[in-house]
């Protein structure tokens, strides 16, 4: 908890930092060449730029935390609002990605460790350790190239997009693409950990006692090894939440989906460097937080962890 | 004394390793063939990546152009050539400056322990909690203006902290045997020790772990390309090439394939050279 607190502090005074390393006065870089006296008294009072560094931190860290990340010069909308409106669809898309990628990686896993180096296996291993080296940068293009231009299914975009609860059926086939992308670079890494670490339950004592009592298979893989199995699987899932987020950022960007990672990157074009600094500070934390409770999920499905 | 070491090293010496096999070699030569090729570029035969042919626009592979031409008419395969220096450079640059901060304190500090090794790990470890890659992209997106040398740098640092965890776990598992013991016990000093006891032992995951890492950070320099936070084009990179070709994506196919196909390859031969690395010096206790 301690570990988490310093992280987060270190987090935010890094995102506060961000604003310093802009070349010149901060205020005129932030406001553009259209800077008017007037804004940049604002921004100046906004940032506490004339007062010393520490103190400019602690105003801009008690503001966050009552919600106030400012207002941006660039679209004239708050911050936190602006934050408020795309995150729902980052976590929609990480929720779609990860239900994918957990449901084709942990039966073809199952089937894998039943015969390791069978045909099955070799396979799956071939293909999977081809695509741990396509990025998904590239899986994304070659999809909007093979299914979309081909097939001839519309592109949609930012004006476009529907949310879950107003249109269910269009929200989730504008997610269909950027989700199946993200699953792919989730699945190669859940399927490569679990089946190695399935293998090596199955060779236990306990599932040779499970087998001379003659349950089934099937049985076997579910209640007796996956448990014991799921470990890394859970680890490796809490560490792949970070590089998600930013391949996610680039998917999103490619098809014009308004989540954070779109808006980020319209930020960064635009030179609207609050926005960004208030998204780099809320994705870290979340990052961060999520990592938080993977070691909190794995503590309980292995007791022995936390003992040691 | 020497003979209790020689027998010491005996007894440690692993069983035959499993053979690197054909396709490694293969892996290794097409790796060669790329470097030699991003450092040779302007030496050989090439067309200029820069000249544009508006004569010949969106021309398709052919013996003229051998994989064509983009929307502007410049050669499509020389500026895969090209296109190789921006990401080797990337991923070859940040590894040299990961390894050579994180690895020297990964390998002192697992040797040394103590409250040297307490402060520093625990620093890593929340270092390690930040998420590298938004960390890149916002200290890029406000350093302004981008250049090459400050890419590599920014990912470099980024990567520290990892590099950092994966040399004093495997430096830990070694310093505890007993060859280093005998050393010590024989007098010899730390510098000694650690250069050639340690370094040659952790050597191989190291070499295993680096190859993955320049992968990785390849991998993220497109990334950082489609954000527009790499190298400005005219330029080519693997990565800006594939992002400019989504544009044409419709007419001209090649222009997205080839340097797709290239960096792919790239990336396949590098993960699996690291891999068989790996397995060939039978290091389990390392996870990436």
């Amino acid at each position: 908890m301690v570990m988490l607190l310093g992280i987060i502090f270190v987090i935010s005074v890094g995102s506060f930092y961000l604003i310093h390393l802009l070349p010149g006065d901060p205020a005129v870089v932030i406001l553009g060449t259209g800077a008017t006296p007037q804004n940049k008294l604002i921004l100046y009072k906004q940032l506490g730029l004339n007062k010393p560094i520490y103190e400019q931190y602690f105003t801009w860290i008690s503001n966050v935390l009552h919600g106030n990340m400012g207002t941006s010069f660039i679209s004239q909308s708050s911050v936190a609002g602006t934050i408020r409106a795309a995150l729902p669809i980052d976590l929609e898309l990480m929720f779609l990605s990860q239900i994918l990628a957990f449901a084709t990686a942990i039966p073809l896993a199952m089937r894998s460790a039943r015969k390791p180096d069978g045909p099955v296996d070799r396979i799956l291993g071939a293909s999977s350790f081809t695509l741990l080296s396509v990025p998904p940068f590239i899986i994304i293009v070659l999809m909007v190239l093979f299914i979309s231009i081909k097939l001839g299914i519309p592109h949609t975009g930012p004006s476009s997009y529907v949310t879950f609860s107003s249109d269910w059926i269009v929200n989730l086939e504008s997610l269909a693409l950027p989700a199946i992308t993200l699953a792919v670079g989730s699945f190669v890494v859940y399927y490569r950990v679990l089946r190695s670490d399935l293998i090596a339950t199955l060779q236990e004592e306990f599932i040779t006692m499970a087998r001379s009592k003659g349950i089934s298979q099937r049985r076997i893989m579910w209640r007796h090894a996956f448990r014991p199995s799921s470990v890394a699987l859970l680890g490796s899932a809490g560490v792949n939440i970070g590089g998600l987020l930013a391949g996610g950022f680039v998917v999103q960007y490619l098809l014009a989906i308004p989540g954070l990672g779109y808006t980020l990157i319209t930020a960064i074009n635009m030179s609207d460097y609050l926005l960004v600094q208030g998204i780099v500070l809320v994705v870290s934390v979340g990052v961060v937080l999520i990592n938080f409770i993977f070691d909190f999920i794995i503590n309980i499905v292995d007791p022995r962890i936390s003992r040691e | 004394m020497s003979e209790l070491l020689e027998e010491a090293s005996l007894v440690e010496r692993p069983e035959k390793n499993k053979p690197l096999g054909i396709l490694f070699w293969i892996c290794v030569g097409w790796v060669a063939l790329n470097v030699i090729g991003a450092i040779f570029a302007n030496v050989l035969p090439l067309q200029n990546p820069l000249f544009e042919d508006f004569s010949a626009v969106n021309v398709g592979p052919g013996l003229h152009h051998l994989f064509g031409t983009d929307d502007l008419g410049r050669d499509i395969f020389a500026r895969v050539v090209y296109g190789s220096r921006v990401s080797i450079a990337v991923g070859v640059g940040a590894m040299l400056i990961g390894f050579g901060i994180g690895a020297p304190l990964g390998m002192l500090a697992a040797y040394r322990r103590g409250r040297f090794d307490m402060v520093l790990t625990t620093v890593m470890y929340v270092l390690l909690a930040f998420p590298a890659i938004i960390a890149t992209i916002a200290v890029l997106s406000f350093w302004a203006p981008r250049a090459l040398a400050k890419i590599i740098l920014v990912i470099g640092l980024a990567s520290v902290p990892l590099v950092y965890r994966v040399i004093r776990t495997a430096t830990m598992s070694i310093a505890t045997k007993d060859y280093i013991i005998a050393a010590k016990v024989q007098g010899a000093t730390d510098r000694r020790i650690l250069v050639k006891e340690l370094l040659p032992n952790i050597a191989p995951i190291g070499v295993s772990f680096l190859l993955i890492g320049i992968a990785t950070v390849i991998t993220l320099e497109g990334a950082l390309a489609f954000l527009g936070l790499s190298v400005n084009p005219p330029t080519p990179s693997w990565g800006n090439m594939i992002n400019e070709a989504r544009t044409v994506l419709a007419e001209n196919p090649w222009l997205v394939i080839f340097p797709s196909l290239a960096l792919c390859l790239f990336l396949l031969c590098l993960n699996f050279i690291g891999d068989r690395l790996r397995s060939h010096f039978d290091v389990t206790e390392v996870k990436l």
